[in-house]
């Protein structure tokens, strides 16, 4: 790297950067409400007051989505440390459902919540670490790529758990291709179920494991060894070598750990929210982690603040198709699109020449002090 | 003038009033995944829908379901804008409805292909298995090979009604006709794979299928086009989907979604919302098999009148049709 190459001031990369990427993505978006003959400005307010408002309970379900994104965010994120792409969130967060599910099927009526919880979070965890090890596996000792193998394992997810749904699950005393309720007493209340100042929504006390699993995973990949072994591994795995780490061995801990956290999203799903195992409940979550640790460049608190934004646009969403009926699903998942696309796939567009400004303002700056002193 | 002016202004208060009774009303459908405009299940509902609105003026809000945190959410607005009916979609819906319905006893909720026991809702259910019967009945009649075929979407037990049904149907014209089934995939994008149908189509003509029936939502266009494409007959499903290949489609099971729909809304309207369980069968003309301008020249008047007896021997109880959901099984 070039010595003299001063980097642009943090506001500019963690703040300005992103939030000139939203505002081109709204500008685009924006066009595509004029063309079915809407008022943007009238759309976004709707959608801003949709997922912010306090008194329908806009800013819980942003929350509660947000909870999910910060999980299957944090996965992806932790996996790209050391240089995997873990694809396979999807699918790890549904297996780790069937953990609930055999859980709370089995203990729902003996055990009460302050049990069952920990329970809960320890089996999602687990089942999702088995389901992200064993790529992790095939790539670090049978040299088959991640990407591909995750993808498939998606699908096995996918099968797997349609079939123990439909054939085992529910017919445990639930719907054709979902499980029962949980026993209420084994379950964590809602928020609005703990405290009647919080308006109804799904939002759970799973968003506060979300968090404490953020700062976890900062302390994981910047304070201990395993951590500095993933970096080392992640920016170059022949040097990881050359330094005495085992990269293998480091791999399949990584998608363990990758998979445990996607898992997690469980929690929140399927044994608080939800309360029952739904036929595909992740329902793409697990994709949009990608997009979640792209924007919050694979750190804990920018994927905190990323998944916020990304649950800001579901339940934003919601309300725009709920309020303007013109505007279809599809629109607002092109809305949803366009913002992906520009904080995440055009990520260099706005950010190569702001931060070379940046960067050449403070070269020439430095170069006047110089002429001066 | 002024008279005149008086007279106009009674008369848009009065056109006014008249407007504010009818809009007391307030029906609204909930979609299931997959959309308003599916070709299928859904719009049947939205057909309905907008056909009473048509009909009455009286306009309906409706919302199509993308992810699962949005279901009670929407359902519990809808419930706290008074609207009613709610008519719920789909089956993934019902355990919602359970929760919602009691909060809101003075609303009506209706809730289709699934059964929610409560006193403000009222169930609307198919026998799919009657209908598949009838249309399956009619592929045996016509097929050369005497094989005919079955693609289902996704792997879950309505869809396997539907099968169960057809080979009932295909098996009682001819006890040695082969009938091939497959499923699309076990994942929801099976519902929307046309490309997939295609290629299970293709595999079935080539073991000699010459009818096939979808029972796939959106991976039935892909079957569709293959048989036209090839020569063969297909059956549609849910909607009446025999002008997608006009003189091609044979026929089309159809699901009476959209006259559940709008007998709802109707019956709100008029005072008479009734609950409980309904189910509609072949008696009922709740399934059909689809007889128009687009596959009048495909069957006789000797194949009409063989399909009208078995569809008379069904209502009777003489022919009985085993729906798998009873049994988890296709033995019968």
């Amino acid at each position: 790297m070039n010595p003299v190459m001063a980097e642009s001031p943090a506001w500019v990369r963690v703040a300005l950067i992103p939030f000139l990427q939203l505002v081109l993505a709204l500008a685009i978006s924006s066009l595509v409400v004029l063309i079915i003959g809407e008022d943007p400005i009238h759309a976004f307010q709707v959608m801003i007051r949709g997922a912010t408002n306090t008194d329908f309970g806009g800013i819980s379900n942003t929350l509660y989505y947000a909870t999910n994104f910060i999980f299957t965010g944090l996965a992806v994120a932790v996996a790209f440390h050391a240089g995997l792409f873990n694809i396979g969130g999807e699918g790890q967060v549904y297996v780790a459902g069937l953990a609930v599910a055999l859980l709370c099927l089995a203990l729902d009526s003996t055990l009460n919540a302050w049990f069952m919880a920990p329970l809960i979070i320890i089996g999602t965890a687990l089942f999702g670490a088995i389901w992200g090890a064993v790529p992790g596996y095939l790539q670090a000792r049978r040299g088959s790529h991640i990407v591909v193998t995750t993808i498939m394992f998606n699908y096995i997810a996918m099968a797997f758990m349609s079939y123990m749904l439909v054939e085992y699950i529910s017919k445990l005393g639930g719907n054709s291709t979902d499980s029962r309720y949980w026993n209420a007493e084994a379950v964590i209340p809602k928020m609005h179920e703990i405290s009647s100042s919080f308006p109804y929504s799904l939002l759970n006390p799973t968003i506060l494991l979300a968090l404490g699993v953020s700062a976890a995973v900062w302390v994981l990949i910047w304070r201990t060894r395993l951590g500095f072994a993933i970096r080392t591994v992640g920016s170059n795995p022949e040097a990881a070598k050359y330094a005495g780490i085992d990269a293998g061995r480091i791999i399949i801990i990584t998608m363990a750990i990758s998979g445990a956290l996607a898992g997690m999203m469980a929690v929140n799903e399927v044994y608080a929210a939800q309360s029952r195992l739904i036929l595909n409940f992740p329902n793409g979550a697990g994709f949009m982690g990608i997009a979640v640790a792209l924007m919050g460049r694979n750190h804990p608190v920018g994927i905190v603040f990323a998944a916020l934004l990304f649950g800001a646009m579901n339940q934003g969403g919601t309300e725009l198709q709920f309020e303007i009926p013109s505007i279809s699903p599809q629109v607002v998942l092109v809305i949803q699109a366009l913002v992906v696309f520009f904080t995440g796939a055009l990520d260099q567009l706005l950010r190569g020449p702001i931060e070379n400004w940046f960067q050449r303002r403070a070269i020439a700056r430095s170069q006047q002090a110089a002429a001066q002193g | 003038m002024r008279a005149a002016l008086k007279k106009m202004a009674t008369a848009i208060a009065m056109s006014a009033v008249a407007v504010a009774a009818q809009a007391e009303i307030k029906p609204s459908v909930i979609y299931d995944m997959g959309g308003k405009f599916d070709r299928s299940f859904n719009q049947a509902s939205y057909s309905g829908a907008e056909a009473f609105k048509k009909e009455h003026g009286i306009n309906y809000t409706d919302f199509e379901i993308t992810n699962e945190g949005q279901r009670e959410q929407v359902m519990l607005r809808f419930a706290q804008r008074g609207y009613s009916p709610i008519v719920v979609a789909g089956f993934q819906q019902a355990p919602i409805v359970a929760k919602i319905a009691p909060q809101f006893p003075h609303l009506n909720f209706v809730t289709i292909d699934a059964v929610v026991d409560l006193p403000n809702v009222r169930s609307v259910i198919f026998k799919e298995h009657e209908g598949s019967f009838l249309v399956g009945a009619l592929a045996a009649m016509k097929s050369k090979n005497n094989a005919v075929g079955f693609i289902g979407g996704m792997d879950i037990p309505l869809i396997r009604k539907f099968g169960c049904g057809y080979e009932q149907g295909a098996k009682f014209v001819n006890k040695d006709a082969l009938v091939m089934q497959n499923m699309t995939g076990t994942t929801p994008s099976a519902w929307n794979d046309p490309t997939r149908g295609g290629e299970l189509a293709r595999a079935q003509f080539e073991k000699g299928v010459d009818v096939v029936f979808a029972a796939a939502g959106g991976t039935g266009v892909g079957v569709y086009q293959t048989a036209a494409d090839a020569g063969k007959y297909a059956i549609g499903v849910d909607s009446n989907q025999n002008y997608l290949h006009p003189g091609k489609m044979l026929t089309s099971m159809v699901k009476r979604v959209d006259l559940a729909t709008k007998n709802a809304f109707e019956d709100e309207k008029n005072g008479e919302f009734s609950y409980g369980l309904q189910v509609l069968g072949l008696a009922e003309e709740g399934v059909a098999w689809a007889l128009d301008e687009h596959n009048k020249g495909l069957v006789t008047e000797e194949d009409i009148k063989k399909i009208e007896d078995i569809r008379q021997k069904i209502i009777a109880g003489e022919i009985k049709v085993h729906n798998y959901e009873d049994t988890g099984s296709c033995t019968y």
